[in-house]
């Protein structure tokens, strides 16, 4: 089986072609001009993996969206069931960068985080 | 009218930079204009992460970038008045402004100009059709999903490919709309490599390149746009017509420095950029002036606005503490596809180790060198694997080169082959 990646390290975007046996192992790695694409290849072939950025509802701040991320970057298969877990979620100002707002996030180790520090203000 | 050593118009990544770097060069009396209600400038709504790869040397997102300069900024007390709006700079460096207080009229000794850009808009690309609800700037649609929670749209199509437009379409999926399309009408993408996969591969998202929108469809809200591929002129190609229905049309096409103050305060603009023509100081052509950020050229990485910012800053500092000595700028000559160069001129007595030039190319190349000409002589000569407009290159002449050179007329920049 053949996969096609557009390699991400440099605006070359090398076409890469990854090869792999019936067992998901990869075979053969083409089209990277250098040692980077063979990498990233590899990364995205075994465990692609993404940091999620997104919002949560912000109560009695400046503005109305608390701005967050995963704290490390989670499985790309998992992206929109971490989108729908956060739907619900509503946060009351102060906050501050870092804080962490839903721990453990769809069973990974990695947690919901603030990315930005708001005050509280009192309507 | 109050006195003031410094005042920085634009309390965003440049803004706050010129300041911290003024006041560590010892200045006191700082004072930062900012039209919203908090600082922190475009960065407040980036809320995806990529920046500060360079500065700080980890991922951060958009408000977590700004919160560092914030920080340092609060640490030094370096006052900053949210919610003012500048209305008038004069080529005297008096500066006039309001806000709910009342209006405020300042006499600078210098003065940092750092309003960022503007997107361009539908009226600047005569797109046939009625003005249905449904067409926003990527910017625009950023803001009211990222800060203010709510959603333009379900069915989105997005023209132009740069990064906020690759942005936005992944921000407009992961909110529960579907992304048609983003349609491109140049045969390449501007946007990083990186947003390509991860905001629309990642999602199954079309990118059509060489299309553009050549309808906008529906009267009270938007229906639908028709796009149309595109010839090598960029004309549409009759026949190939195609409807795509959609509630929202993002417009991602280009960023335009907010000059209008500068132009009040009689700084000479640059046709290429759109922003101050400035020396190496980023001095603009109004003495104590200085211009740095997006409103200076658009930057794609906020790394390099900061450490632009911070040289404004220092040059800043150095004029109001020991004025200008007036010396001879060599001017800066742009060839082979390099489109601008920013700083216009060097002086090389006003440089410490080296000068930053940094410049776009006018398409991509590939396998080809970078050079630098101090008159007739090549000093400087760089292989690069590929160049795009979407990246901002640069190159750094030594002050050594100038040492070894005197009496040079023109520095040339060139793409060669060989």
């Amino acid at each position: 089986m053949k996969q096609n990646l557009t390699c991400i390290n440099c605006p070359s975007g090398c076409q890469l072609t990854v090869t792999l046996d019936d067992d998901r192992n990869i075979v053969s790695i083409e089209g990277n001009q250098c040692k980077l694409g063979e990498t990233y290849a590899r990364a995205e072939i075994t465990n692609p993996t993404r940091t999620v950025t997104t919002t949560v509802r912000l109560l009695n701040a400046a503005i109305a969206q608390l701005p967050v991320k995963t704290s490390k970057p989670i499985p790309k298969d998992k992206i929109m069931e971490c989108m729908r877990a956060l739907k619900p979620v509503e946060i009351s100002a102060p906050v501050t960068v870092g804080d962490v707002i839903v721990p453990h996030i769809c069973g990974t180790d990695a947690d919901i985080v603030a990315t930005r520090s708001l005050q509280k203000i009192t309507s | 009218m109050q006195q003031v050593d410094l005042v920085i118009i634009g309390g965003g990544p440049a803004g706050l930079a010129a300041a911290v770097a003024a006041h560590e060069a010892g200045i006191r009396d700082i004072m930062i204009l900012e039209r919203e209600a908090v600082p922190g400038g475009i960065l407040n709504q980036c809320i995806h992460n990529g920046f500060g790869l360079h500065s700080f040397h980890e991922e951060l997102t958009g408000p977590e970038y700004a919160q560092r300069y914030i920080d340092q900024v609060q640490a030094l007390q370096i006052p900053i008045h949210l919610g003012t709006m500048v209305l008038d700079i004069t080529a005297g460096k008096e500066i006039t402004a309001v806000n709910k207080s009342g209006v405020l009229q300042l006499q600078a000794k210098a003065v940092i100009l750092a309003m960022g850009c503007r997107e361009r808009p539908r009226g600047a690309l005569n797109i046939p059709g009625f003005r249905p609800v449904g067409v926003y700037t990527a910017g625009t649609a950023q803001k009211y999903v990222n800060l203010n929670g709510f959603m333009p749209g379900k069915e989105v199509v997005i023209l132009g490919s740069g990064d906020i437009g690759l942005i936005m379409a992944r921000r407009m999926t992961l909110e529960g709309a579907k992304v048609r399309a983003v349609v491109e009408l140049m045969p390449y993408s501007t946007g990083l490599k990186r947003n390509i996969v991860q905001c629309l591969d990642d999602y199954g998202i079309p990118l059509l390149l060489s299309h553009t929108v050549t309808e906008i469809r529906g009267k009270k809200r938007l229906e639908g746009v028709t796009i149309s591929q595109v010839d090598d002129k960029r004309n549409p190609i009759p026949g190939t017509e195609e409807t795509i229905p959609c509630d929202t049309l993002l417009l991602s096409v280009g960023l335009l420095p907010e000059n209008e103050l500068s132009k009040a305060a009689g700084v000479e603009l640059s046709p290429v950029t759109g922003g101050a023509v400035v020396n190496e100081s980023l001095e603009t052509s109004v003495e104590g002036v200085f211009a740095c950020g997006n409103v200076l050229h658009v930057h794609d990485l906020v790394d390099y606005v900061s450490e632009e910012a911070a040289l404004a800053g220092r040059n800043a500092a150095e004029y109001i503490l020991h004025g200008h000595a007036n010396g001879e700028g060599i001017p800066v000559c742009t060839q082979g596809g390099v489109r601008y160069t920013v700083p216009f001129s060097v002086d090389p007595h006003k440089i410490t180790d080296a000068a930053t030039l940094r410049f776009r190319v006018d398409a991509v190349y590939r396998e080809r060198y970078i050079s630098v000409y101090l008159d007739g002589e090549r000093v400087l000569h760089r292989k690069k694997r590929i160049l795009t407009p979407g990246e901002m290159e640069e190159v750094k002449i030594k002050k050594d080169l100038f040492d070894t050179h005197p009496g040079v007329g023109t520095i040339t920049v060139a793409i060669e082959e060989g």
